[in-house]
């Protein structure tokens, strides 16, 4: 596709009004950009996948016959949701990080054994998963007994009935926070800034650094995060619609 | 004579199995809660702030035990700068109260203007909260500490614009259309029947809203605002991020100063205990707030 025309009018609009929209025209600005913008998307994804695991591995620990297992599992949601994530965050990268043994890398220096960007997704998922723990459990629990007990009189086995009956009941229960969840995870993921990790805030960060077009790069930062977050959660809606138990609810 | 026919559940078409257990009516519920106030809650217990005591406590003493007698224990280092930290302490509070004050008056009047009966204003309004409710906090933060001035001049009056203002402002926004949703759903949850009543009875627009309507939402407005207090307590932290001397920042100079990396965990788990002094009464509060003022339908 040309896009040339596009890059014309963003210096026309730099020389006219001095609006300088350096991420349209000048194609540095434009690669590290979309850059951070696919890294926001990239950490939101993998936080996302990771934290489903957390959630129902928690969930499935939680059910769990031992009392210290269910004890670990409780203290671990009950410290992740009652701390500011940005804590939460500078917790694993400075405390935990700096505990780490270090690694050489391929040019003989030393460097931490995991990067700030692996931080940035473990603290993320690990936040976000403390809440999928206590969100999966409440579905699972609002699945009656005899619901169960039915399945087994026709013969389910136990995989089959979770598969097709605990699942399917307890996962539309649990859209609603699970897409709360996410929504806040997005947003979540602009921490990620404060060490360093180059997504969408700090690229345009470094943008305006360079180019000094601090109005404009905020402006712009504001209405990508607002479409990014409006979308998925107009999107969310409708699933959420298209999935709601009839009879439960509203 | 009776038959089996005669239950209930067979008459209605309904069953007695439940579909659903109380635990899916608990899970919505939250949700709800938490979509109102545009973030999890924090659930507070007295049982935190024993661990928080017990890991300042532990770790105090791990690191007497690694500095050696030379440098002073831990808790004479936090005592030494407790004046600069509770400073920075008091701008997270005053950074907390300001934003919520502003963020409720103006989040109040959007929350009204969304049910205005003109449609520009209402979807207008819509339009702004929507807006400043999906805007991360931290984006919003950065965009007021930026692009805000460092003063107003007002003719030959100079109105100084510290940066803890500007993230004032930056942390107002987001509480602003989370009041404007609080504000919007509880006037939705008043039941019809009482805006026809108040018709019938002679009652204007306004006197109905102010009279009738209004004063029955503040009790079903108070627990969500409250969350969303203590939401926004915990993210005046954020504030450090763009440099304003609040307590995070605070403490990170302490260290820096200090230079002693066995004091990491006693200072941040001494802030952290500082906000859960904080947080806890209010917590505490809300939920008992909560209970009483249940909908009862």
């Amino acid at each position: 596709m040309d896009m040339q025309w596009l890059f014309d009018w963003a210096q026309e609009l730099y020389r006219e009004t001095g609006i300088n929209l350096t991420f349209i025209y000048d194609s540095f600005d434009r690669n590290r950009l979309a850059r951070g913008f696919l890294n926001s998307v990239y950490i939101s994804l993998i936080c996302l996948a990771f934290s489903i695991v957390i959630g129902l591995v928690g969930a499935w620990l939680q059910g769990s016959k031992l009392v210290w297992t269910r004890r670990v599992v409780q203290g671990y949601i009950q410290f992740f949701r009652n701390t500011p994530p940005l804590v939460q965050l500078y917790f694993f990268y400075f405390a935990i990080g700096s505990l780490l043994p270090t690694v050489e890398n391929r040019f003989g220096f030393q460097e931490p054994m995991l990067d700030n960007f692996t931080w940035a997704v473990i603290s993320l998922s690990f936040f976000a998963g403390a809440f999928n723990v206590e969100i999966f459990r409440s579905g699972i629990e609002a699945v009656p007994e005899s619901t169960v007990e039915a399945a087994e009189a026709l013969g389910f086995n136990r995989l089959q009935i979770y598969i097709y009956i605990v699942m399917p009941l307890a996962f539309r229960v649990c859209l609603p926070a699970l897409n709360n969840n996410l929504v806040n995870l997005v947003k979540t993921t602009t921490l990620a800034y404060a060490i360093a990790v180059p997504e969408m805030l700090y690229m345009a960060n470094q943008i305006w650094s360079d180019s000094v077009n601090v109005p404009e790069m905020m402006t712009f930062l504001l209405v990508a995060y607002v479409l990014l977050v409006g979308v998925l959660v107009m999107g969310m809606h409708r699933w959420e619609r298209a999935m709601r138990l009839p009879g439960f609810g509203q | 004579m009776k038959t089996p026919f005669d239950h209930p559940a067979l008459r209605t078409g309904g069953t007695d199995l439940p579909v659903l257990l109380p635990a899916a009516q608990r899970l919505q519920q939250q949700a709800e809660r938490d979509r109102l106030v545009g973030g999890f809650l924090p659930r507070l217990t007295a049982k935190h702030g024993l661990w928080l005591l017990a890991i300042l406590v532990l770790s105090s003493g791990v690191a007497a035990a690694q500095s050696g007698d030379a440098r002073q224990p831990a808790y004479e280092v936090i005592f030494k700068w407790l004046p600069v930290l509770l400073t920075g302490f008091g701008f997270n509070i005053l950074i907390s109260f300001m934003a919520m004050a502003i963020g409720t008056l103006v989040g109040t009047s959007l929350g009204l203007m969304q049910i205005s009966l003109l449609l520009p204003v209402r979807q207008g309004s819509w339009l702004v909260t929507q807006f400043f409710r999906n805007a991360p906090w931290l984006v919003l933060l950065f965009y007021c500490m930026f692009l805000l001035p460092f003063e107003f001049r007002l003719g030959g009056l100079v109105i100084p614009f510290p940066d803890w203002i500007k993230a004032t402002i930056g942390l107002a926004l987001p509480v602003m259309a989370n009041v404007s949703e609080i504000v919007r759903g509880a006037i939705a949850s008043i039941p019809s029947g009482q805006w026809e009543a108040s018709e019938s009875l002679a009652f204007s627009r306004r006197q109905t809203l102010w009279q009738i309507i209004l004063p029955q939402c503040v009790k079903r407005m108070l627990p969500p605002w409250m969350n969303l207090y203590a939401i926004l307590t915990m993210a005046t932290v954020l504030a450090s991020i763009v440099g304003v001397s609040e307590m995070m920042t605070q403490a990170g100079r302490v260290l820096a100063a200090e230079d002693r990396p066995d004091l990491l965990i006693p200072i941040y788990s001494f802030v952290l205990l500082c906000f859960f002094v904080y947080c806890y009464p209010i917590a505490r509060f809300t939920v008992r707030l909560e209970q009483r003022f249940q909908v009862k339908l």
